[in-house]
C-alpha cells in the first residue's frame, strides 16, 4: 500500500454533490492505488452571534451569564453539526466501500475548509471536491464559495466534480504552452489513472499563430509515454467557447488544465478563465497549480 | 496592516451588528455625559470623543466588536489638569496620551499584560464598578424626593422591562427608561436637573482644530504625568476589556494593534474636540449581549450616537439626569464582579488580598493604574514566597572521612537565599563539606552570593568544600556571577578597577 503522504481527499458537506465526489475520489483511488480519507470539517462562525438579545441591560454578573449561554448555544450547535458531520462521512464511506475502495479513512476537523486542506496538503496527492457546498447548492450561477480561494491555496492536483459519476473515457487536455499545462501534460503521461483513455490534446489561440507547433512535440511525447491514444487538434476562438463546443461535439467527460495562473488583481480587472471553465464547463474539471 | 481586517470582521454579521450598535450607542451617551460633567467639561467634548474614538477603533482596533469610548476610568484622571488648566491642556494631553500608547504598541507593551493575574482584574473591575457608582452620587445627594423616585423608576424600567412577552427583548430598556422618564419629568414639569442644566451639548458635527496650548517645554512637563496616567489607565482597561471580548467570543484579538488603535482613536479625538478613552467593560458586554461581533458594531455605535447627539440634541437637553444616573447604575452593577465576593470563601487568602488591595488602591486614589501596580506587585510578591517553600536542604555524615554532604533541593533566589543560608551546619567540625546541587535551581545574584557566602564561612571554618552536580541552569548563573571559584573575579572585585 502507498504511504501516508499519497491520499485521495475527499471533501464531504452533504451536499447534492457528495455521492458523486464520493464516487470519482472512489474511482481515482482505484485507478492509482491510493488510499482514500474523506474530510468534513466543522466551520464555526465566530463573526456571527448565536443570538442576539436587544434588551442592553446587564445586571448582577451578566458576564459570567451571558458567557455560560453562549457557551451552551454554541455546545449544542457544535454537537449537532459533530453528529450530522459523521452521518455523512458515515454515508461517504459505506458508498466508497461499496465501489470496492479498501479501507477509506474518514476524519472530522473544526474550522474552515481551506484552513483545513492548507493543513493536510502534504498527506494529498489529489483533491477531489463539489462544484458548490451547501451554502449555493441552488444557485447554477454561482460556483462554491470557497473554492477560488481552495484552488488558489493548494500546490496539489484538484478535482472538481460538477455531476453524477460517469467514468472517464475521453478526456480534454486543454494545452496553452504555459507552465501548468507542461505540469498537466507530464502528469497524463505519468499517472496510471489515464491509461487506456483517449486523450483530446486541444490547443486554443485566437488566431493562427507559431506557438501551434508545439503541439505535435508534445502530443509525440504523450504517445511514447504509453497506453493512451493521443488525438491532437489545434483550434481558434474564444478559448473558453471553443472548448465547451469540443467538449460537447466529442464526448469529453473530463478537462484537465491549468488553474489560476495569474494574481488575483489581474483576475479581478480581466476576469478569470479559471473561473469561466468552472462555471459553465459541464464535465468534471482536473486543475493543476 | 493596521488599516487591515478581513471582510467577515465587517461584513460577518450585519444585521446584528448595526441592532448592537444602536443599543450601545445609548448607553456611550449616558457615561459620556456624566464624566464629561464628572472631568469638568461641556458634555459635548465627552460625545465627541466618543463618536471619535468608536468610529476610529472600528477600523485601527485589534479587537473587533469591543466598544471604546469616553470613560469614567479616564475622566477621573483628568480633573485636576482641567481645574487648572482647562479645557485646552486637556486636548493637548489626550493627543499626547495617544502618541505614547502607540509607542507602547511599537513596543509590543501588550504582552505585559501577562503579567496582570485573574484577581487583579476582578480587582479592577470591581474598582470600575465602584467608581462609575461613586461618580452618580452628586446626583443623588442634596435633591428632592422626585430625584430618588425618578431613579428608581428608571432601575425597575431597567432590569423589568426586558421581562414583557415580544417588545421586551427586541426595545433596549434603557432607552425605554429614558423616555418614559423625559416624558413623565416633561409632563408634570418637574422641577429637576436635566441634561442641558450641565453644559453645551453638541449642535453640530465635530470640526478640526488644534488644542490652543504653548508649544513650550513648559506646556509638555504640565501635560505629560496626566497623559502618562491616561496612557496607561487606557491600555490598561483596552487591554482588559479585550480579554473578556476573547473569552466571550471565543475569538483571538491583536493585543499589540489594540495598543496602537486606542492611541490613534485618541489623537483623531484630541483633534476633533474630544477627551482620551478607552474601551468600555460595560458597554462592550451590552455590545455582545446584543449580538454584536463585527467592527461594524463599534463604527455604528459611534455613528449612532453622533446622529442621536446632534440631531435630537433639543431632546437629549430636555432628559433628567435620574434617568442617566439610573443607566450609569445599572452600568455599574454590571461591570462589578458580584461572583467574587462569593468567591472570597473559597480562593486563597493571598489572592483575596490582591483583589481586595486593587480595589482598595484605586477606589482611594481614583487612578486605576496605580491600582493595578499595587496588585501586580502584591501578587509577584505571593508569588515569590510560595516558590521559596519548594526548596529544602537535606544531609548527610560521612563519619570515617568526616565529611558532611548537603543536598538542595529546589529553588533558590532571592526570597529563598536566607533559607538557604540557615540550613547549613557551620559550628560542626567536618574536614570536608560537599555541597550537592543537581536538584537545585539557582535564579539569580541573591542565589549565587548566598551559595557564595556557605562556601566561604565554611573555608573559614577550615573545611574544603566541593561542589558537585551543578546543573545548567545554576552552571550559567554562577558562571556569570559567581565569585567564589574565579581568582580573576576576585581580583577585580579586591584589587579595586
Amino acid at each position: 500500500m502507498n504511504t501516508n503522504t499519497n491520499r485521495v481527499l475527499a471533501c464531504i458537506d452533504g451536499s447534492a454533490l457528495t455521492e458523486a465526489v464520493c464516487d470519482y475520489a472512489a474511482w481515482i483511488a482505484q485507478r492509482v492505488d491510493a488510499p482514500l480519507k474523506l474530510l468534513h470539517t466543522i466551520d464555526h462562525h465566530p463573526e456571527s452571534a448565536p443570538k442576539s438579545d436587544l434588551s442592553g441591560n446587564i445586571g448582577v454578573d451578566s458576564r459570567d451569564h451571558l458567557l455560560e449561554e453562549i457557551i451552551s448555544l454554541e455546545q449544542q450547535r457544535s454537537k449537532l453539526q459533530l453528529q450530522q458531520g459523521k452521518l455523512l462521512l458515515q454515508a461517504a464511506k459505506e458508498r466508497v466501500l461499496q465501489a470496492g475502495v479498501a479501507d477509506p479513512i474518514t476524519n472530522q476537523r473544526h474550522g474552515s475548509l481551506v484552513e483545513s486542506l492548507i493543513e493536510l496538503e502534504d498527506s494529498m496527492r489529489v483533491l477531489v471536491i463539489g462544484l458548490r457546498g451547501k451554502v449555493h447548492e441552488n444557485q447554477p450561477d454561482k460556483i462554491g464559495a470557497k473554492l477560488e480561494s481552495i484552488i488558489r491555496s493548494l500546490h496539489k492536483p484538484i478535482l472538481v466534480v460538477n455531476q453524477a459519476f460517469k467514468a472517464p473515457q475521453r478526456i480534454m487536455l486543454a494545452y496553452d504552452g504555459g507552465r501548468a499545462a507542461e505540469k498537466a501534460v507530464e502528469m497524463v503521461a505519468t499517472s496510471p489513472l489515464y491509461k487506456g483513455m483517449v486523450c483530446h490534446l486541444v490547443y486554443v489561440s485566437k488566431d493562427e499563430d507559431g506557438k501551434g507547433q508545439l503541439l505535435d512535440l508534445v502530443a509525440n511525447k504523450l504517445k511514447q509515454a504509453g497506453d493512451i491514444e493521443v488525438i491532437a487538434k489545434k483550434l481558434t476562438g474564444k478559448p473558453d467557447q471553443v472548448l465547451f463546443e469540443y467538449q460537447e461535439s466529442h464526448d469529453i467527460d473530463m478537462t484537465v488544465m491549468g488553474a489560476f495562473s495569474h494574481t488575483r488583481l489581474h483576475d479581478l480587472l480581466l476576469g478569470s478563465f479559471t473561473a469561466r471553465m468552472l462555471l459553465n464547463s459541464k464535465k468534471p474539471l482536473l486543475l493543476l497549480r | 496592516m493596521l488599516f487591515l481586517s478581513k471582510k467577515q470582521d465587517w461584513l460577518g454579521n450585519i444585521r446584528s451588528d448595526l441592532l448592537a450598535g444602536i443599543v450601545v450607542a445609548l448607553a456611550l451617551i449616558p457615561e459620556a455625559i456624566a464624566f464629561s460633567i464628572i472631568a469638568g467639561v461641556d458634555p459635548k467634548v465627552g460625545l465627541y470623543a466618543s463618536f471619535c474614538i468608536a468610529a476610529i477603533t472600528a477600523f485601527v482596533g485589534g479587537r473587533p466588536g469591543m466598544i471604546s469610548a469616553a470613560t469614567g476610568a479616564m475622566a477621573l484622571l483628568m480633573v485636576t489638569l482641567v481645574r487648572d488648566h482647562g479645557l485646552q491642556y486637556l486636548l493637548a494631553a489626550t493627543l499626547l496620551t495617544g502618541v505614547l500608547q502607540i509607542i507602547a504598541g511599537y513596543l509590543k507593551l501588550g504582552s505585559l499584560m501577562s503579567f496582570v493575574s485573574r484577581s487583579v482584574v476582578t480587582g479592577f473591575v470591581n474598582a470600575l464598578g465602584i467608581l462609575i457608582f461613586m461618580a452618580q452620587l452628586p446626583e443623588l445627594t442634596h435633591v428632592t424626593w422626585h430625584v430618588y423616585a425618578m431613579t428608581a423608576a428608571g432601575l425597575a424600567i431597567i432590569y423589568l422591562f426586558p421581562y414583557l412577552p415580544v417588545i421586551g427583548k427586541s426595545l433596549p430598556s434603557p432607552l425605554v427608561c429614558i423616555v418614559a422618564l423625559t416624558a413623565v419629568a416633561i409632563y408634570l414639569n418637574l422641577d429637576i436637573r436635566t441634561v442641558g442644566d450641565m453644559g453645551q451639548l453638541p449642535d453640530a458635527l465635530p470640526v478640526f482644530l488644534w488644542p490652543e496650548v504653548p508649544l513650550t517645554l513648559e506646556t509638555l512637563s504640565i501635560i505629560f504625568p496626566y497623559s502618562a496616567g491616561l496612557a496607561m489607565v487606557g491600555l490598561l482597561e483596552s487591554l482588559m476589556t479585550a480579554t473578556i471580548v476573547d473569552e466571550l467570543t471565543d475569538t483571538p484579538s491583536d493585543k499589540n494593534r489594540e495598543c496602537k488603535g486606542q492611541g490613534l482613536a485618541n489623537i483623531g479625538a484630541g483633534l476633533l474636540g474630544g477627551m482620551a478613552g478607552c474601551a468600555m467593560i460595560g458597554q462592550s458586554i451590552i455590545n455582545i449581549k446584543s449580538g454584536g461581533r463585527g467592527r461594524l458594531s463599534t463604527l455604528s455605535a459611534g455613528v449612532f450616537l453622533l446622529i442621536m447627539v446632534v440631531f435630537l440634541d433639543a431632546w437629549i437637553s430636555r432628559i433628567p439626569m435620574a434617568a442617566l444616573v439610573a443607566v450609569m447604575i445599572m452600568v455599574s452593577i454590571g461591570t462589578f464582579s458580584w461572583r467574587s465576593i462569593l468567591n472570597l470563601k473559597q480562593h486563597p487568602m493571598s489572592t483575596n488580598i490582591v483583589m481586595v488591595a486593587t480595589v482598595v488602591v484605586v477606589v482611594w486614589t481614583h487612578n486605576l493604574a496605580i491600582g493595578v501596580f499595587v496588585g501586580v506587585l502584591l501578587a509577584s510578591l505571593f508569588f515569590a514566597n510560595k516558590i521559596s517553600h519548594f526548596m529544602y536542604v537535606e544531609s548527610a555524615l560521612d563519619g570515617e572521612s568526616s565529611t558532611r554532604t548537603y543536598h538542595v533541593v529546589g529553588q533558590v533566589f532571592f526570597n529563598s537565599a536566607d533559607k538557604f543560608g540557615a540550613a547549613f551546619d557551620f559550628k560542626e567540625a567536618v574536614d570536608k563539606v560537599v555541597i550537592d546541587l543537581h536538584r537545585a535551581h539557582f535564579w539569580d545574584i541573591s542565589a549565587v552570593s548566598a551559595l557564595d557566602k556557605v562556601v566561604i564561612k565554611f573555608r573559614r571554618e577550615g573545611a574544603d568544600v566541593e561542589l558537585i552536580g551543578l546543573n545548567e541552569a545554576s552552571t550559567t548563573i554562577i558562571d556569570r556571577f559567581g565569585i567564589h571559584d574565579k581568582p580573576e573575579e576576585i581580583e577585580k572585585i579586591m584589587g579595586g578597577h
